[in-house]
């Protein structure tokens, strides 16, 4: 287990940080040039400062109409991005890992809130797997890959949440939440999860259409 | 959970075009269709799409009907997720759905864009659907007999060459007695703009072309109109998925602009022919924005009250509520113009909710309505939440400045017993303006 735990802390975070950084470069480069070369008669139309005013409303909480009609999904929503991105970064854990390995450092959120953060990730995707089960409009439009990607999410916190509590086998634990967050790492370019590298783009995009061409607000 | 496959309409043309069909056929096209004419937005949207349902309530035929097939999300599910699952190899009663459900499921009205936080355009992934379909030759009888029509006499209502200015002369002759100077300028070259209406105008709504020219007399403009098939601005083809055809319509109408060498084009009060005219066809023949100015009847009545061009002799009295044209409104942004222009008629504007760009769709446009007959119930159940928005107001008098809006809403009014009669401005304009002698 040791030695699984050293591979998985060592060549396969290299490797899963490689292929998430380089793939992710590599999905928006080749997306860009698909674009120039596609969708030329719409990409004419893109405008930053349109698209920046509709990008202030969309990550504003309840400042777009569907965030205002869905206040429960609103909230969980924002919830779940905010400390899915916050936790991990400020994780005194992580940025051990990171000190120990190439000598970075950072300043770490207290280890209690770190967890609560990852609670809330945890519990976020608990509410996430409940709305797929249970909500007919989610329902009907559901995937073998959005379970795939939830569960992904979900096992790299929740194992995460469990081996800071120290609930089972820690070495296995640990070495389970290290696999799972490589895993996610890899998946974000390739997944559903490239929502996070394309959201932007292609809200901004229709931004431009509504702001410039049709001069109505897109939120 | 029931489907599209739980609700299939029989349709002559839809049944004859996917009898014509095999599953390798409707691949090769598919192929053919995503290699050519698809690209970042498409792949962009097939892929992020986080099946999150947020988009549910934008849509009137899900608030209608509380299905969970018919939110947007649900289309697309049904549609377009579908053939890329199986890269277009489906059977041809998978094309039947798919056309069902592009062609009169969806408004293309684009109120989802205001629910999906990634900015996903469901709208034109079913205008691809529609595309597809037109491509396999599976379109419903109704609108495809319009884009024959547009084909052949270059409007939509196979209005032959002598029948429209024909058309035109009855009309002037007609207001001659009301207005004894009141002529309908044809072919009249550098005059300040070419006035352009849909071929249902002339076919069967000829008394909106005689209030136009009353209103453009009183207001003392220049104005034109062509004898020459351009004269027509609707466009079924941009519906149907006949990118060509909806080309040419569009070219005619901007050469016939050019040729008069008018300062631009004023259009009458129909939205899609809006959109077809401002923002689609002039894509498609590789002009950024349009060779000839095109302001839409909103914007020109807005003018001419600014100029003080339309003198009235009173307001109208009772209240009334105004419905925002998606075309025009999510399409071009009149929802300001349309309220100054409707405040300087009436009295009382009772304002629904939602409105603006908010504003729920009147289920007719996206060529719906065109699909005709067969599609005639589902489009009208599925727009009871206009009708319960429509009765929340508690007024008689609704404004809609478009046509397909006034088809809509008239058959949701006469269904649900609303006791509302739809106007267009033109209408209120010619009642109550000061009439020259």
């Amino acid at each position: 287990m040791h030695a699984l735990y050293d591979l998985a802390v060592g060549p396969l975070a290299w490797l899963a940080f490689a292929v998430f950084i380089l793939g992710s470069i590599y999905r928006l480069m080749s997306m860009r040039a698909l674009a120039l070369k596609k969708d030329a008669a719409f990409v004419a139309y893109i405008s930053w400062p349109h698209a920046i005013r509709s990008l202030l409303h969309w990550v504003t909480p309840f400042g777009a109409l569907g965030w205002r009609e869905n206040p429960g999904v609103t909230i969980v929503t924002f919830l779940f991005h905010i400390c899915l991105f916050v936790a991990p970064l400020f994780l005194m854990g992580h940025i051990v890992l990171f000190d120990t390995f190439h000598g970075w450092s950072w300043p770490a959120l207290p280890d209690g809130v770190a967890d609560t953060l990852s609670i809330v990730v945890v519990a976020a995707c608990a509410y996430f797997l409940w709305r797929r089960l249970s909500v007919p409009e989610v329902r009907f439009v559901t995937r073998s890959h959005d379970w795939l990607v939830l569960a992904l999410v979900g096992a790299t916190f929740l194992t995460g949440v469990l081996a800071y509590h120290r609930i089972g086998d820690n070495l296995f634990m640990t070495t389970l939440h290290v696999l799972c967050g490589e895993a996610m790492l890899v998946a974000i370019p390739f997944t559903r999860l490239s929502h996070m590298l394309f959201g932007f783009f292609s809200r901004g995009y229709i931004a431009s259409e509504f702001g410039s061409v049709r001069f109505a607000k897109d939120w | 959970m029931k489907t599209i496959a739980d609700r299939l309409i029989e349709d002559e043309g839809l049944r004859r075009g996917v009898g014509r069909l095999t599953p390798e056929k409707i691949q090769k096209v598919f192929k053919e269709l995503v290699a050519g004419e698809c690209g970042a937005r498409m792949k962009t949207y097939m892929e992020t799409c986080v099946r999150c349902g947020m988009c549910a309530k934008a849509c009137h035929y899900y608030m209608s009907h509380k299905d969970p097939s018919y939110t947007p999300v649900a289309k697309v599910s049904q549609t377009m997720w579908r053939l890329f699952d199986a890269d277009g190899k489906v059977d041809p009663e998978v094309i039947y759905q798919c056309a069902q459900v592009a062609y009169t499921e969806c408004n293309l009205c684009r109120r989802c864009i205001h629910y999906c936080p990634l900015g996903i355009d469901t709208g034109y992934i079913i205008s691809v659907v529609r595309r597809l379909c037109h491509k396999l030759g599976v379109t419903p009888q109704y609108i495809q007999d319009t884009a024959h029509s547009h084909s052949a006499t270059m409007n939509q209502m196979w209005v032959k060459d002598d029948e429209w200015p024909d058309t035109l002369q009855w009309q002037e002759e007609e207001s001659r007695e009301e207005f004894p100077g009141l002529r309908i300028p044809l072919d009249v070259e550098g005059a300040d703009f070419m006035y352009s209406v849909i071929a249902p105008e002339p076919k069967f709504r000829t008394q909106l072309i005689y209030q136009a020219a009353a209103i453009f007399h009183a207001a003392g403009v220049s104005w034109t109109m062509p004898s020459t098939p351009g004269w027509d601005n609707s466009n079924m083809a941009m519906f149907s998925g006949d990118s060509e055809i909806m080309a040419r319509v569009e070219r005619a109408h901007y050469e016939t602009a050019q040729r008069l060498r008018v300062k631009r084009i004023v259009m009458g009060e129909c939205g899609h022919a809006f959109r077809a005219v401002y923002d689609v066809a002039n894509r498609w023949l590789g002009w950024k924005y349009h060779p000839v100015p095109v302001v839409h009847s909103v914007e020109f009545f807005w003018e001419l009250i600014q100029q003080g061009r339309i003198k009235l002799t009173h307001k109208y009295a009772d209240p009334v509520t105004i419905h925002d044209p998606c075309n025009i409104i999510r399409g071009r942004g009149l929802m300001d113009k349309l309220r100054e222009v409707v405040h300087f008629l009436c009295e009382n504007v009772v304002e629904m909710s939602p409105n603006r760009e908010h504003n729920y769709c009147c289920c007719a446009g996206g060529g719906v309505i065109n699909c005709g007959p067969p599609f005639k119930n589902v489009r009208i159940v599925g727009n009871s939440i206009k009708a319960e928005q429509l009765k929340a107001t508690g007024v008689h008098t609704l404004v809609a400045p478009c046509h397909n809006c006034h088809g809509g809403l008239e058959d949701i009014i006469s269904k649900f017993g609303l006791n509302m009669h739809t106007k267009f401005l033109g209408d209120l304009i010619y009642e109550l303006m000061e009439k020259p002698e």
